[in-house]
């Protein structure tokens, strides 16, 4: 438990700096933009020369960068994200309403992806070099070439289009005041397509990391010694595939960030409103904060789930402890 | 020259070359495959794919030609994934040089940059980047390539710390070489090779991440590009698949030829190994 502590504790501290480069970053980024965040509010409510220098003064906007730096850290640092253009509201009220269901859609193509991946690269690890394993191989490869957002594309088609199975588009059904089992269901049924999609692509790399891993074990002395004391090809891939898990644990957390640049593509392809479409409409809207807002968002969650990572690995692995240098 | 028959005689090497090659080929030749506008209106709309042997794929919802088409795209597609991976590599071998050689306050700066490009989801940032400068290709390029970097920029680090305790490069510092001397003509000849092994796989996300941006209409206007074409087809869908499913092919082709090219330069190097 202890070492737990000392572990968050560290990756904490170890964060600052990192969010801060982010920050800086976000910063710099926003000052590459054409026009500042009041003309983008006078833009969407209308206003006269005199307003805009009054709200430039009371926004701190005709100071310099280095103070307008500061200006937007102390915001932050309140929780601030700034005002977003397009929707006339504070950008983090807007992304945390998106958000819970871009977590729902990436957790949902997470778990298909690592419990499909693990499954398959077992198979294919349980004799590396067999005609199963280089089916799976090569399939898997294949698999990994697509892009998500074309898979998506040709699953609505032979399933939303031509089956009629699942939804075409969107989070749920509109207006269906549905409650409690038959919305999620409803939900569900929406999202079985985006994460599909999202976690079949995904799934080629733990499936993998998974076989590349149990081809490495399967030369490690336990192993000969488990063949030497006679024990059945099955229980031997049981060993092997256990010592293998470890590593597509650290997969995880690498994956996070990917996982969330990928829904964005997904959710637009699908309609899905969550942070990935949010993203897009940011985009379209030419609404900078909240695309900076979306990013940092992004960052704390990328960091987030890598802490995640890390304990359940230190956990799972009691060889590894809080002391150890790289994690 | 033996390392190169080592690649080409994996069954990977070939698989790639075979499918790359003749990409490469039609986008060289595309002018003069396709001369003219491939945006140009040349028969009626929404042909389907193999009906006339003029226009062997058909045409789009405004009658163009879909394979005069996918042959520019091509020239999009492997000209951005080439570039943005070589940008990637270059950055990120310098940055990883000067973290492993410059010292620790130089090492410790750049490895916390590094970190923090790799917090941000790199097709976000490409994003972000894009629609705040505007998409030419080189801002698609440009904006590739700084999600990429990070990687390369690791594993030259490494290899830079584990090159600078060498006898060579001390043999160079007592004969009076300056330190960026030592850093850029000594230690990075030495430490490129692991970092070239991350190509294949930077130039196929390259590839991938450029599609999406463009699918999202964020690629450059001026240009046909495949991710553009998808989503073009996409609001046909219903009636015309086939405009999204063809240069969906043509990206999974180009971005499984890189992967088995990277495939085969790692079985090769693997039984270089094993014979050395």
């Amino acid at each position: 438990m202890q070492r737990a502590l000392r572990l968050v504790a560290r990756r904490l501290l170890g964060a600052i700096p990192v969010l801060a480069i982010v920050v800086a970053g976000t910063f710099l980024l926003l000052e590459l933009a054409p026009g500042d965040a009041v003309d983008a509010y006078i833009a969407s409510t209308g206003g006269d020369a005199t307003m805009i220098t009054a709200l430039r003064e009371s926004w701190g906007l005709n100071q310099s960068a280095a103070a307008r730096f500061g200006l937007f850290v102390s915001r932050l640092a309140h929780g601030d994200l700034g005002w977003s253009i397009s929707f006339s509201r504070p950008v983090l009220d807007v992304i945390m309403e998106r958000l819970p269901r871009t977590l729902l859609l990436m957790g949902s193509a997470t778990a298909l992806s690592f419990a499909l991946g693990t499954l398959l690269g077992i198979i294919a690890g349980a004799r590396p070099g067999s005609i199963r394993d280089r089916i799976l191989s090569a399939g898997s490869l294949a698999l990994y070439a697509m892009p998500s957002f074309w898979l998506g594309l040709v699953l609505s088609v032979v399933f939303a289009v031509n089956l009629r199975w699942f939804p075409l588009s969107g989070f749920e059904t509109i207006a269906s005041s549905k409650t409690g089992i038959s919305r999620a269901l409803d939900i569900a049924s929406h999202l079985a397509l985006p994460v599909t999609a999202l976690g079949l692509v995904y799934m080629a790399l733990y499936m993998r990391v998974m076989r590349a891993s149990m081809a490495e074990i399967w030369r490690e002395d336990f192993v000969r010694a488990l063949i030497a004391r006679g024990f059945g090809h099955f229980r031997i891939v049981r060993h092997v595939a256990r010592n293998a898990l470890l590593p597509l644990v650290t997969m995880l957390g690498v994956q996070a960030a990917v996982m969330l640049g990928g829904s964005v593509v997904i959710e637009s392809v699908f309609a899905v409103p969550g942070l990935g479409r949010l993203t897009q409409e940011a985009v379209a809207q030419r609404d900078t904060p909240l695309l900076l807002g979306i990013i940092l968002v992004s960052a704390v969650f990328v960091i987030a789930v890598n802490l995640i990572v890390d304990l359940l690995y230190a956990w799972l692995d009691p060889r590894i402890g809080a002391s150890g240098e790289t994690l | 020259m033996t390392s190169l028959r080592r690649f080409l005689s994996t069954g990977e090497a070939r698989a790639g070359l075979a499918m790359l090659l003749p990409l490469i080929v039609l986008a060289l030749l595309a002018p003069v495959l396709f001369p003219g506008d491939p945006m140009a209106i040349v028969g009626q709309p929404l042909l389907p794919p193999f009906q006339e042997s003029a226009l062997p794929l058909g045409t789009d919802r405004l009658g163009r030609d879909v394979l005069a088409q996918l042959v520019h795209g091509a020239q999009t597609s492997l000209l951005v994934g080439l570039a943005a991976a070589l940008s990637a590599l270059c950055i990120g071998a310098v940055i990883g040089t000067i973290a492993g050689f410059g010292g620790r306050v130089a090492d410790e700066v750049l490895m916390r940059i590094t970190e923090a490009f790799q917090t941000v989801p790199a097709f976000l940032l490409a994003l972000a980047f894009v629609s705040v400068i505007g998409p030419t290709l080189a801002s698609v390029v440009f904006a590739i390539a700084l999600g990429a970097w990070p990687a390369p920029a690791r594993v030259a680090r490494a290899e830079v710390l584990s090159i600078r305790e060498k006898d060579y490069v001390a043999a160079a510092r007592v004969v009076g070489k300056r330190p960026l001397e030592i850093a850029f003509r000594e230690i990075l000849p030495n430490a490129l090779p692991p970092v070239l092994a991350l190509s294949s796989v930077i130039v196929a996300s390259a590839i991938l991440i450029e599609a999406a941006l463009s699918f999202l209409g964020l690629g450059d206007p001026n240009r046909i590009t495949w991710g553009g074409m998808i989503a073009e087809g996409r609001t046909v869908l219903r009636s015309a698949s086939y405009l999204s499913i063809i240069p969906g092919i043509a990206l999974v082709v180009a971005v499984l030829a890189v992967y088995l090219l990277g495939e085969g330069a790692a079985k090769a190097r693997l039984s270089k190994r094993s014979y050395a």
